[in-house]
């Protein structure tokens, strides 16, 4: 027994200089030793010859396939159709409507990413209600602008609109399925699992097949839906089983005495659901979620099966081109990097959005 | 199921209401319930007044969470009459959410909102269910963390408090819905033994203010002190209730003697 309590010191210096970090993780044994050489090897003989054909031997620029070499990579194909990869077959001297439409995008992306912007809210508020509206306007035309058929819309932009439309309209219906699967009404209940799990089972180009040759089938031929309205419903429809799924998964990880809680306090059940419930659970499925968001970015380009050109679509047609013939790789190089951009970006912002809700538990 | 005129949820609200005593705040008649085929509670009678102060004790299993919590219909009943403050609970949403606002509810794990701030947590009832401006619902949810000794807490989430204030700020939360009468179920079962006392302290205070109380709890110090009646319920039934000097010391059925002979001496 001793008297006297002994005072906190501080934890031992832990900081290690380069050369002894590199022992402890690189070389710390004879198979670790041997690991790291081999490595630093496979990356000296692949990344030479890679950065040669990508960078150094490349045709930047170019009017055709003569420009380039054999020995580099021909990127001159890219910058020369780049116009088509990102309007698609939209009409030159009307671009400028779709850079508007990029530009209000990347502002309210800005805006609702960036944490010391005021007034959240109403930017939230237009980006859900009103920016679908204006951005048809934009795109489509109608009121003073002229008339762009969106058999014309294309590339980038016809990829970003599926899939922002895609995302924002099936969360909230996703959402309404998950509770609706949970719901104590036999009927509700009994309709969202069957809508969950009919969608879920067909393949996503099945839908597509669907929406644009067979539902024009059963409905009067008055009634004309456009091609990119119908592949977007299909998406939307398709996507939300999933979502619900998703969403389902972190309803059930909030414990049973949340429900009560609410309940004896005397909120009705949506109340409960929307501040109490959804906020804890939707936390929960941010890694569910951006997965499904991702996924969904990527299935856009399978509206090619309907004659709608995204990105992917665009390229490869760009690939038929007898000015440019034999730069395959290029086109699909440049296209799967713009695919993981976007998606990667998403997974960054989701890591950062889970930062930030995180609160001590 | 398809006898629904046994389930007392599902009935009318009678006008038999109005007959039973004015004065009992919770009036419980011939209350029966199954968990399946397991009969929970058996043929409860229970009244209890305004201010009053009434303890439920009992061996695990005996089914005094499940009396409680039928109180606020977070049980459903299958038979029997549950009247709180005058209103009849059905299975009518309406009347559901009504009893719930007169009615406080303490839980063993606090349930508060892990998402919400401690001032948050108190103000949502008030403002959302009684529609009490945002200004207004602060001030008083401060009042009542105040008298919990917790104010400087309020900015603070839940998960960084110790269970103890948890658990006073659940009290606190309840209180500001201003209820009729305060449900606890078990509320310092969760707790270090460090953390108890200021849980007690703060049900005592609440005691000694008048509010109307129905406590499930093993410390039989807490119900010595603060009781009017002590109910002993075995096996679903009510075994036996009394004041709490005459149930400590002068126990009439052997049962809650024993059970008193296993809570009080170890």
């Amino acid at each position: 027994m001793s008297d006297q309590m002994i005072p906190a010191r501080k934890p031992p210096k832990q900081s290690v200089g380069l050369l002894v970090w590199s022992k402890n993780n690189l070389f710390a044994s004879l198979p670790s030793t041997v690991a790291t050489v081999l490595i630093v090897y496979g990356l000296y003989l692949l990344l030479p010859p890679v950065v040669q054909w990508g960078l150094l031997d490349a045709t930047w620029w170019g009017s055709d396939g003569t420009a380039c070499t054999t020995e580099g990579a021909c990127w001159a194909f890219v910058t020369a159709r780049l116009d088509q990869f990102i309007y698609g077959f939209y009409p030159q001297d009307h671009q400028w409507r779709a850079n508007v439409f990029f530009f209000q995008l990347v502002l309210l992306i800005g805006w609702l990413t960036i944490k010391a912007t005021p007034g959240k809210k109403w930017v939230l508020g237009y980006a859900l209600l009103l920016m679908p509206l204006v951005s048809w306007w934009l795109l489509y035309g109608g009121l003073g602008l002229k008339i762009v058929a969106t058999h014309q819309w294309g590339g980038l932009m016809l990829t970003l609109l599926l899939a922002l439309c895609g995302m924002v309209a099936s969360l909230p219906f996703g959402i309404l399925l998950a509770l609706g699967r949970r719901s104590n009404m036999p009927v509700i209940r009994a309709l969202s699992t069957a809508y969950i799990e009919m969608w879920r089972g067909v393949p996503l180009i099945t839908v597509l097949f669907m929406a644009s040759v067979m539902l024009p089938l059963f409905v009067p031929e008055q009634v004309v839906f456009d091609k990119l309205l119908r592949a977007l419903i299909g998406i939307v429809m398709f996507q939300a089983a999933y979502m619900a799924e998703v969403v389902r998964g972190g309803l059930q990880a909030i414990p049973k005495g949340q429900f009560e809680a609410f309940g004896s306090l005397g909120l009705s059940y949506w109340q409960g659901m929307v501040l109490i419930i959804l906020p804890q659970a939707m936390k929960l499925v941010i890694p569910g979620v951006v997965n499904t968001f991702i996924a969904l970015f990527k299935d856009t380009s399978l509206v090619l099966v309907i004659g709608l050109f995204d990105l992917l679509a665009i390229v490869q047609a760009g690939l038929n081109d007898p000015a440019w013939l034999g730069f395959a790789v290029e086109g699909y190089l440049f296209a799967g990097f713009v695919f993981w951009a976007f998606c990667y970006g998403m997974s960054k912002y989701s890591q950062r959005l889970e930062q930030q809700l995180h609160q001590g538990r | 199921m398809i006898d629904y005129l046994d389930e007392p949820c599902l009935q009318k609200p009678l006008s038999q209401t109005l007959e039973q005593k004015a004065s009992s705040l919770i009036d419980i008649r011939g209350l029966n319930k199954w968990y399946g085929q397991f009969h929970v509670l058996r043929d409860i009678d229970l009244q209890i007044h305004k201010g009053e102060k009434v303890v439920i004790c009992g061996p695990s299993g005996s089914g005094k969470s499940t009396l409680i919590r039928c109180i606020n219909c977070l049980e459903e009943h299958q038979q029997g009459s549950i009247v709180v403050d005058g209103t009849r609970l059905t299975n009518d949403l309406d009347n559901i959410e009504t009893i719930r606002r007169e009615v406080g509810m303490v839980f063993q794990q606090f349930n508060l909102f892990p998402h919400l701030t401690i001032l948050e947590n108190c103000t949502l009832a008030p403002i959302w269910v009684r529609k009490q401006a945002k200004k207004e619902a602060e001030k008083v949810a401060m009042e009542y963390l105040e008298r919990v000794q917790i104010p400087d807490q309020a900015h603070k989430y839940p998960g960084q408090l110790s269970g103890g204030q948890q658990q006073r700020v659940a009290i606190a939360r309840s209180l500001c819905m201003n209820p009729e009468v305060m449900l606890f179920d078990e509320p310092t079962s969760a707790l270090d033994p460090e953390m108890i006392k200021e849980v007690l302290d703060v049900m005592i205070e609440l005691a000694r203010e008048g509010m109307t109380m129905l406590c499930v709890t093993h410390e039989m110090g807490f119900a010595r002190t603060v009781a009017d009646r002590v109910i002993f319920m075995d096996e679903g039934q009510i075994i036996e209730q009394a004041p709490p000097a005459e149930f400590f010391d002068n126990p009439r059925s052997e049962r809650t003697r024993q059970f008193l002979g296993q809570v009080l001496n170890h």
